[in-house]
């Protein structure tokens, strides 16, 4: 099993090596620290999104969803759009960065609680409603989205382009320091909640059998995973299926029921995708279709492949 | 007879909401500027009343295709745009667009049909092998199976540049019909009536596969048949006015829930309502930013899944 | 009479059905038994032509399958088939009137109606005829459905496991009623039954399938034999004759 964690940290560094210095030109001392902040925000960015969708799937009790696909970062950017829309004359531009994050993410966090945590228990022997529901819903908050930012501006259609899809080449650099402390502590206390993890997949009743406070476990880890969404979507926008691919990449890798290397196994590989692919698709191919859609062809077939692999006929 | 009382009812209602939407929009128009005023005839004729007749046309043609493939799917949460026939659509006008510019209209629209026939083909297939006692699953697979599709043509059209397309293609908008624009979409409405006379054999063929043949009728052909329909449809839909979501879905449910599902009894009420609900969206659109345009595809997302919800919370009709 | 000559199925290059030559006797009751995977449902869908013919032949009175119109078929021979979770939205009246679709195609005549009344009378639906098919209990939506194939006015009728899912009364009076039709209008009624017992009481012939093929053949009191349970069934039941039928002590 290490063996394979350090392959893993051997790609990541290559990976990383590759990115700061491929085609560099021009002075190094303005590349290098540009270049920098990408990397580290593409690694922040890949390990929120596998750390949520791994608490995600322990609190749902099942290895085919994550966070985005029930609609939590459609959630998050329609949050983000009321907030303009609401506080009407206060522009985002005289709003801080730093307040709208901080007032978004405080609002996603009530939000998604009581929404899924609703949910989960309204839906706890009907994985089919809830994950349609969780879809629906994403589809309402999108609509409501575009509906709000064609309110606010109606000419400004490249709003909505860059809104539904994740932009790896543009991040809200800006955000970066508060983000990473956010992330920071959210990764901290995941961590340490590792083996109650292991206890709540096991599902609600044996966890409740075992003695575990269930309940206070599944509301911290959706606190944490609305934290998690918050942080990326802030930085990047929404990735729609990046978080189901690369912790299914994960659990072929890790095949134990254990989370402490399932987390630390989906954190590498999320990077690696990210990294190396932004890498692949920039530098190398130079294409100009955004990674996120290919992610999102990729880990949607992944998505469907799993669901009719367990339910054949 | 209760049900053609409600066709009355649903015509007046729908000639009521045409006139509306036939005096909203940018310029002022007054039933009263018709009598002398030459412009405001030239507008009406031009813009309104095309518009006001596209938006009748594609969604009663919706609503239609959404229940007759409710029918051969044999599940009531499923609809030709959400579950991969439109953006099979878009993916055939995008493949035209790009390898046969000059083509003519029709065979883009030959080409698109063919593009969603495969597609909706394919997502029979994929539902054919789902049990049958996880009726949530298919609409499930549906939008999954739809999005990929979907992202396939947003990712060819950003390789060749043809973004600005696409937002328009995949969320669907009167805004653009003007007379001689939309004309198209008559074939649509034509196809739509054709169901009409089919809809005892899709009514039977919604009742399964062993009933349709003890019925003496040939199962596949019909499916087949419904799928042509559906797809062309579709395909004249998309190409003319985008993809116009939900309208296939909730409409269907609403008017099955009410008056049951005895098609020949019960297809004209969907129509008219389909063409109500897109028309009332479509006037909602018009006016809620005005003098800006919200796309009708915006408008149904949001009412579209807000009644999708409740029918999948509502409590259910039967065990 | 149902006439199968050297009937054999395969699926995967399994034999479902192997080499089976039997006579179903026209204007009687005769069921289908045997233990799961025997292929009593693959038989019966073989003869309402819902699967393809694979090789042997079945002649329904003058009728071969495969050689006839599918709508001509239709007016000779209807299935009743499983109950499912899938029920339509129509009320039942309308569901009992597709069954006249063969003869209508759509437009139904003035003795199209007047059938559907029979079909409703003889099944005591009157009273449920406007009544949506959703809102019946499990053993009214049986009876609305046998209605249906009832109105379809066809010789034969085969009935795929039509007991599933209902209780005790709704189970007596179904049969009792397939009964009625086979004596009284002359049907000739096929009908697969998991329940031995209810096949001895109420069938005038059984035919029992094991692996595929026919294990034995005849009227209840022949067939139903310790040594029958035991090859067929693999189960050392008890066997009383009660009033001319025998009945297994389960």
């Amino acid at each position: 099993m290490p063996k394979r964690f350090w392959i893993l940290g051997i790609l990541l560094v290559i990976c990383c090596t590759a990115f700061m210095t491929w085609g560099a030109r021009g002075p190094l001392h303005f590349v290098i620290p540009f270049r920098a902040t990408k990397l580290a925000a593409l690694g922040l960015v890949g390990m929120s999104i596998s750390t949520s969708t791994v608490l995600f799937q322990a609190v749902s009790q099942n290895r085919i969803l994550s966070p985005s696909i029930m609609g939590f970062d459609a959630l998050y950017i329609m949050i983000l759009t009321a907030a303009v829309y609401f506080l009407g004359g206060m522009t985002v531009a005289n709003l801080s960065a730093h307040l709208s994050f901080a007032v978004s993410t405080g609002v996603m966090v009530i939000g998604a609680l009581g929404l899924f945590s609703t949910l989960l228990r309204s839906s706890q022997n009907n994985l089919m409603r809830m994950i349609l529901t969780g879809i629906v819903f994403g589809a309402l908050f999108r609509s409501l989205t575009d509906f709000m930012q064609r309110l606010i501006d109606p000419n400004e259609f490249s709003v909505i382009q860059t809104g539904s899809y994740a932009r790896f080449t543009q991040i809200e650099t800006d955000l970066l320091f508060i983000a990473a402390a956010l992330c920071a502590g959210a990764l901290f206390l995941t961590w340490k909640m590792r083996f109650r993890l292991d206890v709540l997949a096991l599902g609600r009743d044996v966890a409740m059998n075992l003695g575990l406070n269930v309940r206070r476990t599944e509301l911290e880890a959706l606190t944490l995973t609305a934290l998690l969404v918050a942080v990326t979507t802030a930085l990047v926008g929404p990735v729609a299926f990046l978080g189901l691919l690369v912790v299914s990449l994960a659990r072929l890798v890790v095949p134990v029921e254990r989370h402490a290397p399932l987390l630390i196994c989906a954190g590498l590989i999320a990077m690696i995708v990210l990294i190396g692919g932004q890498l692949l698709f920039e530098r190398v191919f130079q294409l100009t279709t955004p990674l996120a859609v290919i992610i999102d062809l990729v880990g949607g077939s992944i998505f469907l492949f799993l669901l009719l692999k367990g339910h054949r006929r | 007879m209760r049900v053609t009382a409600w066709y009355w009812a649903g015509l007046i209602g729908l000639a009521l909401i045409s006139i509306c939407s036939l005096f909203v929009g940018v310029i002022d128009l007054s039933a009263s500027d018709l009598l002398h005023d030459k412009e405001a005839l030239r507008v009406l004729g031009i813009s309104r009343f095309p518009r006001t007749m596209a938006a009748i046309i594609a969604g009663a043609a919706m609503a239609v295709s959404g229940s007759v493939m409710q029918m051969l799917v044999r599940n009531r949460f499923v609809e030709p745009m959400t579950a991969g026939t439109g953006q099979g659509a878009a993916l055939g006008i995008l493949i035209v667009t790009l390898f046969f510019p000059a083509a003519s209209i029709f065979v883009k629209m030959a080409i698109a049909t063919v593009t969603a026939l495969v597609a909706s083909l394919g997502f029979l297939v994929i539902v054919r092998r789902l049990p049958p006692t996880q009726p949530l699953l298919v609409p499930l697979v549906g939008l999954i199976y739809g999005g990929i599709i979907g992202a396939a043509v947003v990712f060819v059209a950003y390789q060749a540049d043809l973004l600005q397309y696409i937002s328009v293609w995949l969320n669907g908008a009167f805004s653009g019909v003007l007379r001689g624009r939309y004309e198209l979409l008559w074939l649509a409405a034509g196809g739509a009536v054709l169901t009409y006379f089919a809809a005892d054999q899709f009514a039977i063929v919604g009742m399964g596969q062993t009933i349709t043949t003890s019925l003496g009728l040939d199962y596949k052909q019909i499916v087949l048949v419904g799928l042509i329909a559906i797809s062309a449809i579709s395909a004249l839909t998309v190409t003319t006015v985008g993809i116009i979501p939900f309208v296939g879905l909730i409409v269907p449910n609403i008017v099955s829930r009410l008056f049951g599902d005895n098609l020949r009894r019960t297809l004209p009420l969907v129509a008219i309502t389909g063409a109500g609900l897109t028309l009332v969206s479509d006037i909602i659109g018009r006016i809620v930013r005005y003098p800006f345009e919200v796309p009708v595809g915006t408008v149904l997302g949001v009412i579209g899944a807000v009644v999708f919800l409740w029918l999948l919370f509502r409590k259910p009709q039967y065990a | 009479m149902i006439s199968i000559r050297n009937l054999s199925y395969h699926i995967d290059g399994v034999a479902i059905l192997d080499d089976i030559t039997i006579d179903l006797p026209k204007g009687k009751v005769t069921a289908l038994v045997g233990p799961n995977g025997a292929g009593k449902s693959t038989l019966l869908s073989l003869i309402a032509r819902l699967e393809p013919l694979q090789c042997g032949t079945i002649d329904i009175g003058a009728l071969t399958i495969g050689q006839c119109s599918n709508r001509q078929l239709a007016k000779q021979i209807s299935i009743l088939p499983q109950m499912t979770e899938h029920v339509p939205r129509l009320s039942v009246r309308e569901l009992v009137s597709f069954g006249r679709f063969p003869y209508h195609q759509g437009r139904p005549g003035p003795e199209d109606e007047a059938k559907v009344d029979e079909a409703l009378q003889v099944f005591d639906l009157d009273d449920l005829a406007q009544r949506s098919v959703v809102d019946l209990s499990g053993g009214q939506r049986q009876r609305a459905q046998i209605a249906m194939t009832f109105a379809q006015d066809t010789e034969y009728m085969l009935l795929d496991e039509p007991l599933n899912n209902l209780d005790i009364a709704a189970s007596r009076a179904l049969m009792a009623r397939i009964r009625e039709l086979a004596h009284s209008y002359n049907k000739t009624i096929v009908v697969v039954l998991h329940d031995i017992n209810y096949a001895s009481r109420y069938a005038d012939w059984i035919i029992a399938l094991s692996a595929g093929k026919t294990a034995a053949a005849g009227s209840p009191a022949e067939i139903v034999t310790p040594k029958l349970l035991g090859d067929v069934f693999k189960s050392d039941a008890e066997i009383r004759m009660i009033d001319g039928h025998p009945v297994v002590l389960v």
